[in-house]
């Protein structure tokens, strides 16, 4: 159980390309951070790259405040849980969990303890002779997550382990990683991931990365209602937000923005003077788009040119003349609009998202 | 629809193929087999299908001469049996060359001399003469022999034609010659896939390089290193261990190549699992790559093992062909020459030749396809 510390991390290969780009961060003992990102933004090398597997190029890795940057992956106390379950096929699941104790030479009574405490925390005592084809799914990933148990690592690493599970499946073996980590509330997790559902419920902080560097730290209600960028902003929410070009019309303390050369808005974000006619974004998530009657005042309007009907809600793509990409608004329950109407939409101004020519936040600055 | 007639029609070709197969490898095989156990004399005239029904042989019966000659009523009478005890019976008989079936058992004829020859079918002969006979007489029958089986051929081989101490140098030639190169290449299969080290595709290229050298090349650049070599231990060029590396070195580019084809095959995530577990590589490669690669390991047993047992070349080369130490392909080619007319003797040599390559293909064909097809498509 402790506390790791990437400082400037990089990765490059032998072909000159850079795929980290100097990473810092600081995970605290007993954290639970996921690595979320677009496949490509190098969240799984660098879980690698903590856990030994790959080389870290540059930079140094602590672990629990001892420097493990050139030290092989079994030293380093970690212990890592693979998408494709890495199970050994010819052993019996108690043999898969004994393993790592048998290399350590530990002896037997002991093992068999550590063993059968790691079953009984995930049920898999009466699959203990069975050897892992004869396993479901998710029992598979149960003993993948046992065998990290049993050797009791400073580190848990998981790397997309639910990937493979069906959707009920995954929902029921997220929960049972919830679990887990309350039982063992000392323990530090690091976690990858591409679905952003996942992230949101699972972790303390979620480090959002992409292409190599990581474009925001936070706790997952932080990455909703202030992403620092636009990035952050589409990645985190589904649908993801709506951001459209804007000029910015006057700043200070509130900021007004035109959207398409047409419609004004006013936002209680401040921006600095010298932004004053420069070109920025605007975002605001579908869900806090509401349509309103002909004669209040709207913040776009446009023609709905296609409707997604979820039961729960009810997605509106509306085309407003002047801005390249359909906005999204996601109603809630059974609405009766259809392809072609007009429609009127407004969001409170608090909800808007302000972002510089750069693509930064406004909130930020 | 169309596709599941489709299906079966190939199904039916597969069918056919099969059974033909089938077929052609087990007819010749059970041929040499019911070959060898039969009796010499009907080994010689018939073949190995008509096995099971009785077979007609011609032979030629002298009498004893007339010390054995008895007087009844003043005639001089030979008795005995044509079969000599033996089973079978006598469905024709004659006494002349020129006509070796005229007459039927159990009839009376008599020759020129006024010998009177009477034949029963069970073989009983009564020769009666008005003059004592000055030798034996000549009586031409046709009898028909019941099948007889027997262990004999066996017996006369591996004893007395030496086949038993070949099928030893053989196993010893072979058994080394097999489990070396297998050791040798399972080890650099893991490395070769599975560790990272300068020079690793460069060592590839050179093992795949080296499976298209024709052996024959290096025959006499190896004995001539042999008797160097062993020179120096003071010991002979050609003997076991000399024999065993040359296998060893003929076999291992092959069996590098199937099983770094098959290690590297292996699921990478296994390999850093066990890595991140805290296993060293020799712990991985003998815990969790063994165990898994044994069908590989097994296919390629095959291959070695009956390449090995079969080879004639290298074991000439290497071993020599002195009475004590020529395997049993020589022993067969020596055969062959000595004992050429002697079907009794080649049928029995060869089927104790193919017995243990029966029993290492019986024993572990189910590998063969499955570790082939995993070693090369993947």
């Amino acid at each position: 159980m402790a506390n790791v510390k990437l400082t400037n991390v990089k990765k490059v290969y032998s072909n000159n390309v850079e795929v980290m780009r100097d990473i810092n961060l600081d995970i605290q003992q007993g954290e639970f951070i996921v690595f979320v990102g677009p496949s490509g933004c190098g969240k799984s090398t660098l879980l690698r790259m903590i856990s030994g597997l790959e080389e870290i190029s540059d930079g140094t890795l602590e672990i629990d405040n001892q420097d493990v940057t050139h030290v092989p992956p079994s030293l380093r106390g970690v212990a890592m849980v693979f998408q494709s379950y890495a199970l050994y096929p010819h052993m019996t699941v108690y043999d898969n969990m004994a393993f790592s104790l048998q290399i350590a030479k530990m002896n037997k009574q002991e093992i068999d303890a550590q063993v059968r405490r790691a079953a009984e925390m995930l049920q898999l005592t009466p699959y203990l002779d069975r050897l892992p084809k004869a396993l479901s799914g998710g029992q598979r990933q149960r003993v993948a997550i046992g065998r990290a148990i049993v050797r009791r690592p400073k580190v848990f690493l998981f790397d997309e382990p639910l990937s493979n599970l069906d959707a009920a499946l995954r929902v029921a073996t997220r929960m049972e990683i919830a679990n887990l980590k309350e039982s063992m509330p000392d323990s530090t997790m690091i976690y990858v991931t591409h679905d952003q559902i996942e992230a949101m419920t699972l972790a303390d902080r979620i480090v959002l990365l992409s292409a190599g560097n990581i474009e925001q730290v936070g706790s997952p209600l932080e990455l909703y209602s202030n992403p620092e960028n636009v990035f952050v902003a589409k990645f985190i929410g589904s649908p993801a937000m709506n951001v459209m070009p804007c000029v910015i019309e006057s700043t200070g303390e509130r900021t007004a923005v035109k959207v398409a050369d047409k419609f004004t808005i006013q936002s209680p974000i401040a921006s600095p003077t010298e932004d004053n006619g420069k070109s920025g974004f605007l975002g605001v998530r579908p869900e806090d788009l509401v349509m309103v009657q002909d004669g209040d005042a709207a913040l776009l309007e446009g023609e709905v040119s296609f409707v997604e009907s979820l039961g729960e809600a009810t997605l509106l793509y509306v085309h407003v003349p002047g801005v390249t990409d359909a906005v999204i608004s996601k109603q809630q329950g059974t609405v009766n609009i259809h392809k072609g109407d007009k429609v009127r939409l407004t969001a409170l101004p608090e909800k808007l998202h302000l972002f510089n020519q750069d693509q930064q936040s406004y909130r930020c600055l | 629809m169309v596709t599941s007639k489709k299906g079966s029609a190939l199904t039916m070709v597969v069918h056919a193929t099969v059974l033909f197969l089938v077929i052609m490898w087990t007819i010749p095989t059970a041929g040499l087999f019911i070959s060898s156990i039969r009796d010499k004399d009907q080994l010689s005239v018939s073949g190995w299908w008509t096995a099971l029904s009785s077979s007609e042989q011609k032979i030629v019966y002298r009498t004893p001469d007339a010390d054995s000659e008895i007087q009844e009523n003043g005639l001089y009478v030979l008795r005995g049996n044509l079969l000599e005890g033996g089973s079978g019976k006598v469905v024709k008989f004659g006494i002349s060359s020129l006509k070796p079936e005229a007459f039927e058992p159990g009839t009376e004829t008599q020759d020129r001399r006024d010998v009177t020859f009477k034949i029963m079918a069970n073989g009983d002969y009564e020769v009666t003469s008005e003059k004592s006979f000055r030798r034996g007489v000549r009586i031409f029958y046709t009898a028909e022999v019941p099948p007889r089986f027997t262990l004999d051929n066996y017996r006369t081989v591996l004893n007395s034609e030496g086949l038993g101490q070949s099928f030893i140098n053989s196993l010893t030639v072979t058994i080394p010659a097999t489990v070396i190169p297998i050791l040798i290449a399972a080890f650099a299969a893991y490395a070769l896939a599975w560790m990272k080290f300068p020079g690793r595709a460069l060592l590839i290229a050179g093992v795949v390089g080296l499976l298209v050298v024709p052996l024959q090349m290096s025959l006499i650049p190896l004995l001539t290193a042999y008797s160097k070599i062993g020179a120096i231990f003071g010991i002979e060029a050609k003997g076991y261990v000399g024999i065993w590396l040359a296998h060893t070195g003929f076999g291992l580019p092959l069996a590098i190549y199937l099983l770094r084809n098959y290690i590297s095959g292996l699921p990478g995530e296994i390999i850093e699992s066990a890595r991140v577990d805290g296993a060293s590589d020799f712990v991985i490669f003998r815990k969790i790559i063994l165990p898994l690669s044994f069908p590989a390991l097994a296919s390629f047993a095959i291959f070695q093992f009956l390449w090995v047992w079969n080879d004639l070349l290298i074991a000439t080369v290497f071993l020599g062909n002195t009475e004590e130490s020529l395997v049993l392909t020589g022993r067969l080619r020596e055969l062959l020459g000595s004992r050429g007319g002697n079907w009794e003797i080649l049928t029995a040599s060869a089927f104790i030749t193919i017995i243990i390559p029966l029993m290492v293909f019986f024993g572990l064909q189910r590998y063969l396809v499955r570790g082939l097809l995993a070693g090369s498509v993947k």
